[in-house]
């Protein structure tokens, strides 16, 4: 298998192989550090593909460490301040820019180009452009993670719906929820908290045309109609009984697993936590278009290289044929619950035989990501307040949003700033 | 504390007079501890006093002198975090107002009723001060499970759809409920303590004395306890003002923020949003509020002795 892989991802990486496929140190073993956030099911996945790696290539040899998100991000600074930082690590798109503009990420625009890398390559144009900030290049696409629809099959199949045919248009999602109320049954529960509320409001403001922010992020403008028409839309689920009032957290997809809740949009990582789970009957779809456009929030994993504070060329020579050699087997990291990047390996009939995440690919055209800008986390934060305020009852979508965005605006203007952009 | 028999009065040698040589003895005792007290909580408050006179981001270049603004923002009603500040101290405020009054009366019953001779003592101390063992994550995800609205088995046994996590006052009483459950071996171990320092004497002299068991709890428990109260009084205050473990896993500080405490907002701007300059003005302003209180706690404790 991992020679018909192998095959498939020269070609991937535009054909370069033979001309600027970095050489392997030979004269002794270089090791690497490698951190990352992967302490979810991908824990496992990236474990043994490490593994390969390091039995594959015995001139280098790669350490990991695995941290939850939140610590990872509190230790990377430190890391690097203190000359410790690890060689390489995977982060959030939406990550990049922050820690590019607080000088913990270092340009890697050379890399790219070593390993012949170029937009065209890439199902997304947005995935490709998220790794750039001011003009540079400071990550590597690894994968794209996107909201998508989990279904109950045998819930549906009880309210007499077709468990084949999950709803794709507004009228079809209000309908198979009104027929799901009829049998007693709250189809789509809808959480107040990031995950997943503020995923599906984004989602939904994307598809009623708004946008997070302007162009220039200076303003939010999440509070726009297209917000406020998104935010009634979650809001009005629960005023109409297809959601219960007060759901909690991770309650939505726990209730799916229970056979309580239909449709539960959810990251596509949920996938091998589906499976894991017996005698639970589930699909997978593109969530259904509520508003005037396609649209979808999804996130994207990239390589990143730490500033160090000696560099070191054999290291970094390494480091190119890691990032290589793991772009070449992302079929494998697939599995755990991801979608390629690079077209070739969405063409290949490998990844076409992952049956569910070939359904969260089909929205690859339209997944949306947070903007590239510096401390935009911040003001994100925010949204959060909105929706969780919103939809538990506590202020009207349009006021929750007002005031959110009001706040948003102020940060984003500090960020400015603070960071300078 | 215990009283000593006479004979072993006797036996204590004269104190003898410290020799000026000896002068420097106290403090060569006291110094590990004052040269840890020095590195590690003096210096740091300063260096902290220092940050908030600042716009501060430890990893920008650019670290600009703003003198008192960190401090002025938090008392203007226009600044970014007015709101987020005070709403985040209010609810600090009412978590210690709520939780408190149960930390301290509910340890103190159950420390008089382990302090008893009956079977199996050893077995229950064990189990009320088991739970103080683990750490909040544990606490936080057990706890959010049994309290989820619709999927929580309190809700299930109850059959009621009681939002515990996402609406107020329930939120609150999930909170103080878990953390009461989670801390009260703590203080149950430092009563019981305090319950075996009183003289059996002072009980039997009462009893001869006809009184009866709530005038004894009265007059020789409460006053015996009197400093272990005063300590655990201050510490549990100063404990529940640091609440946040609980609402950062349980509440996510919903609605909307009302659940997110003082310390869960300066940990999200000084580590979060890394503005770590206004985050110290704020542990400054939380800080003093901490200590007038603790100061007014002193002074109401000892008026009650005169």
């Amino acid at each position: 298998m991992t020679w018909a892989l192998g095959a498939g991802a020269s070609v991937a990486l535009g054909g370069c192989r033979e001309s600027s496929t970095p050489r392997e140190p030979r004269s002794s073993t270089v090791t690497l550090t490698f951190w990352n956030g992967f302490t979810g099911g991908d824990g496992e996945y990236i474990k043994k593909l490490v593994g390969d790696f390091n039995r594959s290539t015995p001139g280098i040899q790669v350490k990991m460490n695995i941290y939850v998100w939140a610590d990872f991000f509190q230790k990377v600074p430190g890391a690097v301040i203190s000359g410790q930082a690890p060689d390489v690590c995977v982060m959030h798109i939406d990550d990049i820019p922050t820690n590019a503009a607080r000088g913990i990420l270092v340009p890697i625009d050379d890399l790219a180009q070593t390993l012949g890398l170029k937009e065209s390559d890439y199902i997304s144009r947005e995935v490709w452009r998220g790794g750039l900030y001011k003009g540079r290049r400071y990550g590597i696409p690894f994968d794209m993670h996107p909201l998508g629809m989990f279904y109950n099959k045998a819930v549906l199949r009880r309210a007499g719906l077709d468990p084949e045919k999950p709803p794709r248009t507004r009228d079809e999602y209000m309908a198979a929820l009104e027929q799901l109320e009829r049998n007693g049954i709250q189809g789509h529960w809808m959480s107040p908290f990031p995950f997943t509320g503020t995923l599906q409001f984004e989602s939904l403001l994307w598809q009623f045309g708004g946008e997070l922010f302007d162009p220039d992020v200076t303003r939010a403008t999440f509070d726009s109609d297209a917000g406020v028409k998104a935010l009634t839309w979650m809001v009005d689920l629960v005023k109409k009984g297809y959601s219960p009032p007060n759901v909690g957290q991770d309650a939505d997809v726990i209730a799916l697993q229970n056979g309580e809740n239909a449709f539960n949009w959810n990251g596509i990582w949920q996938i091998n936590a589906f499976d894991e789970v017996p005698r639970l009957e589930w699909g997978v779809a593109p969530i259904p278009r509520i508003g005037i456009q396609d649209a979808v929030w999804g996130n994207s994993h990239q390589f990143v290289l730490l500033r160090q504070r000696s560099p070191n060329k054999e290291k970094l020579e390494a480091t190119r044929v890691f990032i290589q050699w793991m772009s070449q087997r992302s079929v494998e990291w697939l599995a755990s619950g991801k979608i390629p990047v690079l077209r070739s390996v969405a063409e290949s009939p490998e990844f076409n035989a992952m049956e569910a995440q070939v359904q969260f690919a089909r929205q690859a055209p339209y997944i949306r990501f947070p903007p590239a800008v510096a401390g935009i986390a911040d003001a994100l934060a925010m949204v959060d307040k909105a929706v969780n305020q919103a939809v538990l009852g506590k202020a009207s979508p349009a006021d929750a949003l007002k005031s959110a965005a009001a706040q948003a605006t102020q940060v984003v203007r500090d960020n400015h700033e603070k960071y300078g952009d | 504390m215990r009283t000593q028999g006479p004979q072993l009065q006797s036996l204590s040698p004269e104190p003898r007079p410290i020799r000026r040589a000896g002068r420097a003895t106290p403090y060569l005792f006291l110094a590990p501890y004052l040269v840890l007290f020095g590195v590690f909580v003096v210096l740091p408050a300063l260096y902290g006093l220092w940050i908030s006179l600042h716009d501060w981001d430890f990893l920008l270049p650019r670290k600009p002198w703003v003198g008192l603004r960190n401090y002025q923002n938090l008392f203007s009603p226009e600044s970014r975090d007015f709101s987020d500040f005070w709403q985040s101290m209010r609810a600090t405020g009412l978590f210690t107002l709520f939780s408190v009054p149960f930390l301290v009366t509910v340890p103190l019953l159950v420390a008089l009723l382990l302090n008893r001779e009956f079977p199996g003592r050893t077995f229950f101390r064990a189990v009320y001060f088991a739970p103080y063992v683990l750490g909040v994550a544990v606490v936080g995800v057990l706890w959010r499970f049994l309290l989820d609205p619709h999927i929580g088995l309190i809700n299930q046994s109850l059959s009621a759809t009681i939002p515990w996590t996402t609406d107020v006052p329930w939120a609150w009483i999930s909170l103080v409920g878990m953390t009461v459950w989670w801390t009260l071996g703590f203080n149950a171990i430092i009563y019981l303590a305090g319950l075996q320092d009183i003289p059996r004497e002072l009980y039997d002299a009462a009893k001869v004395d006809g009184a009866t068991r709530w005038q004894r709890f009265l007059h020789v428990t409460v006053p015996g306890l009197k400093p272990v109260l005063l300590l655990v009084l201050t510490m549990t205050l100063l404990g529940s003002a640091n609440m946040f473990g609980q609402s950062y896993l349980v509440t996510r500080g919903a609605p909307a923020n009302e659940t997110r405490t003082a310390i869960m907002f300066i940990a999200d701007t000084g580590l979060r949003t890394f503005r770590m300059g206004s985050a110290a003005a704020m542990s400054y302003v939380l800080a003093l509020t901490l200590l007038v209180i603790s100061a007014f706690n002193f002074r109401l404790l000892r008026q009650e002795d005169t």
